[in-house]
């Protein structure tokens, strides 16, 4: 048993700033269940960062669960599959996860059918036959994007580019965002299966170690995945102190290696590769079952839910389900928001489909939803002391406000993560994030000018 | 005691008469050259300094007037015809005449209209809000009502009602400069040719969806459903992205389209009270026929 003080010193972590809140892992001890098949499925065309895919099926066409649906486009793209059998209604714009309207492929539900090829069963295998090439277009043809939320192509992240060395690969077990449990419980329920797809990821990268960084307010998941890599060559698993957003990838590579990513860098140039647990999962998946990506663990919670919950969840599937599912939406829901509570984001109606990035819906009181009004900054720097890239977000804040880009460019506004603990933090309650964020796009817009001259 | 006094003096004379003699020859070393015309022009304009005209404020307007050739393509919103003829008389040029323009605010999406279906409650600033989502109610394209517009605005002339939700614009104080038309995000606000009278006819929506999803979030939406295009005897009005657009220029305000729109989607400003029905229509376009043959 190890003290507070001795914990502090053991474990490690990043270096630079974060915040602790409150952790309520509600849904923890909740297993994963299998969620209803819903009536209708809204698939998104686009469900990752890069190019758009283009829909390859049109109206009434048959589909059966792993089809392609939308086929990607260039390299930094992903293909899109059904994840149900049934007939497509429509091709549509939904609103979806982001607040906007995004072309969907809506799919009236029949059976369940499944794609020839797809092995259902339970059965692990453990041996990997293909090459590091052919990995790499499963992952692609399955449709893999990194779950934690950011839903960059996973394809992308295996190809390491000409000159660029990779010695480690990181799987990110870690999820800092409170009330979210769905990592947590893969590694606990899922884990052998995990094991294998980082075995596959290790070959894809060509690297012979693996390091699985988890926060310590999950031991038993530590303990767990602590026994199951013993004798496993090369894996390690660190428990790591809990401090919010240690998730983020550069957090992460800092707190296990203490490596620093450069300002507008990758994890690449410093010979680091991240991945998510729940990507770990579905590359075993896709490599060794020959199964899409087409159905995700989404942690369903909040403080007033009836029965919060882990369910495994088909892409496409309507938020209002989920609820249902978990007991129903609360009288005094304030706010449902689709991710944790920091990053996260409100939705707009119930109807938003889960897509391959959602890993949480959390349900928030009506007490608790309401923002603070806004007071004076006082100057007290807490928002610089948090910020864990080392920026100073009062700063960047007035520069946005007062449209002031380039000295925003040159205060490296584009290296925020926005993990929003500048704005948790603020004793004045400054919607700090929010004119953050409107900075990066402005300075984003400048720089794609420049470049397009 | 006096020779002190006299001392004082005297080197603080030979002193100030050095420096003064320094100074001259720095100033004349270090002259820089200014067209002596660039103040002059910088007095003729407004000295707003809204920007509307492009450029950082009148002095840099001033400057590059000066230096281009011809000045035709230029033009001071705020200022408007009287200040470029005089900026003109100034650099020895001729100058067309413009006409003048007003901002026109392209929404009528009160709470009556487009009921509101979500709760923002983020910073106060449509900027923000239009990165987050398609706003409080169900049309994505109309206006958010935090009143980014209104903070630009440099001369009072437009504001924001309290029952509507929406900016209205004070014609007599709009200058034209295009300071809200940069700072709404979505594009709804838009200089219109300034009509006798203020009278102004146009599509008070931008909804570009189609004409059933567009009316169940806005009563009064546009739905593109074409009648005032095959109304309109100018052909003024065009039709894209299921969305009506009356060109200002061609407009002879007839105001033929304003009858025929099924959700009153185009709006009638400034105009007196209508006659009967029939005998009004029949007589103004009779009357636009007229013109339209002049």
């Amino acid at each position: 048993m190890i003290t507070k003080i001795q914990e502090a010193k053991v474990l490690r972590t990043f270096s630079k700033g974060g915040v602790h809140p409150a952790e309520q892992k509600l849904s923890a001890d909740k297993a994963i269940e299998k969620a209803g098949l819903p009536k209708q499925v809204s698939i998104p065309i686009a469900q990752h960062i890069g190019a758009p895919s283009t829909p390859v099926v049109k109206k009434k066409d048959q589909v059966k669960a792993g089809d392609v649906i939308a086929q990607s486009q260039g390299f930094v793209s992903s293909n899109i599959h059904s994840s149900v059998s049934g007939t497509v209604a429509k091709i549509d714009q939904v609103i979806d996860a982001s607040g906007f309207r995004k072309p969907c492929a809506v799919i009236n539900v029949e059976g369940d059918e499944w794609a020839d090829g797809i092995d259902t069963s339970a059965d692990l295998i453990r041996d990997i036959t293909l090459s590091a090439e052919e990995i790499r277009q499963k992952v692609l043809e399955a449709g893999i994007v990194g779950m934690g939320g950011a839903t960059f192509p996973s394809h992308v992240k295996l190809s390491v580019p000409e000159g660029k060395e990779v010695d480690t690969l990181i799987i990110n077990g870690v999820e800092c965002e409170p009330y979210l449990t769905s990592d947590h419980r893969v590694m606990l329920e899922r884990a052998e299966e995990m094991l294998v797809g980082i075995r596959i990821l290790m070959r894809a990268l060509g690297v012979e170690k693996a390091l699985i960084g988890v926060e310590h307010n999950k031991p038993d998941a530590i303990a767990h995945l602590k026994n199951m890599v013993e004798g496993e060559e090369g894996m390690e698993v660190y428990g790591l102190k809990v401090k919010y957003p240690q998730g983020g990838e550069k957090q992460l590579i800092q707190a296990l290696l203490d490596r620093e990513v450069p300002s507008g860098g990758l994890p690449l140039d410093v010979g680091v590769v991240v991945h998510n647990v729940g990507t770990a999962l579905a590359v075993y998946e896709a490599v060794q079952k020959n199964k899409p990506l087409i159905e995700r663990v989404v942690t369903v919670t909040g403080k007033s839910l009836a029965k919060p919950a882990n369910l495994l969840v088909r892409i496409g599937t309507p938020v209002k389900d989920l609820i249902e599912a978990a007991g129903g939406l609360p009288e005094d829901t304030g706010k449902v928001v689709s991710g944790g509570p920091m990053m996260g984001k409100a939705l707009q109606t119930l109807d938003v489909p889960v897509v391959k990035g959602t890993s949480g819906i959390l349900v928030i009181p009506e007490k608790e939803a309401k923002r603070t009004p806004e007071m004076h900054c006082i100057r007290c720097s807490r928002c610089v002391t948090v910020c864990p890239m080392g920026l100073e977000p009062y700063l960047l804040k007035q520069l946005a406000q007062q449209e002031r880009y380039e000295e925003l460019e040159e205060q490296s506004v584009l290296d925020c993560i926005e993990c929003g603990s500048c704005s948790f933090t603020c004793p004045a309650h400054l919607p700090l994030l929010d004119y953050i964020r409107l900075g990066k796009s402005h300075v984003n817009q400048i720089i794609r000018n420049r470049k397009s001259k | 005691m006096t020779t002190t006094v006299l001392y004082t003096i005297l080197s603080l004379s030979i002193l100030g008469a050095i420096m003064a003699v320094i100074l001259y020859i720095v100033a004349q070393k270090f002259k820089v050259y200014e067209d002596p015309r660039i103040d002059e022009v910088e007095d003729a304009l407004p000295g707003a300094n809204c920007g509307g005209c492009g450029y950082p404020g009148c002095r840099g307007f001033a400057e590059a007037m000066v230096k281009a050739d011809d000045i035709s393509e230029f033009n001071c919103p705020v200022g408007g015809n009287e200040t470029m003829k005089e900026v003109a008389r100034i650099l020895g040029q001729e100058m067309e005449e413009k006409d003048p323009k007003v901002a026109v605010v392209r929404c009528n999406g009160t709470p009556q209209n487009r009921p509101q279906t979500s709760q923002y409650d983020g910073p106060s600033t449509c900027a923000i809000e239009a990165t987050l989502y398609g706003g409080e109610t169900g049309c994505h394209y109309g206006c958010l009502g935090k009143g980014d517009c209104v903070e630009v605005c440099e001369f009072d002339a437009i504001f924001m009602n309290e029952e509507t939700g929406l900016p209205y614009v004070i014609d007599e104080n709009c200058t034209a400069c295009n300071a809200c038309v940069t700072a709404c995000p979505n594009d709804i606000i838009e200089l219109r040719k300034r009509n006798k009278k203020d009278r102004k006819i146009y599509v008070s929506c931008v909804n570009q969806d189609k004409g059933a999803l567009a009316r169940k979030v806005c009563k009064v939406a546009c739905i593109g459903c074409g009648k005032c295009v095959k109304v309109c005897p100018f052909d003024a009005i065009t039709m894209e992205n299921n969305l009506a657009y009356i060109d200002p220029v061609k407009c002879k305000l007839c105001r033929k389209c304003v009858e025929e729109c099924p959700t009153h989607a185009i709006l009638e400003v400034g105009f007196p009270p209508r006659k009967k029905k029939k005998e009004a229509t029949e007589k103004q376009s009779a009357e636009s026929q007229d013109k339209a043959k002049n």
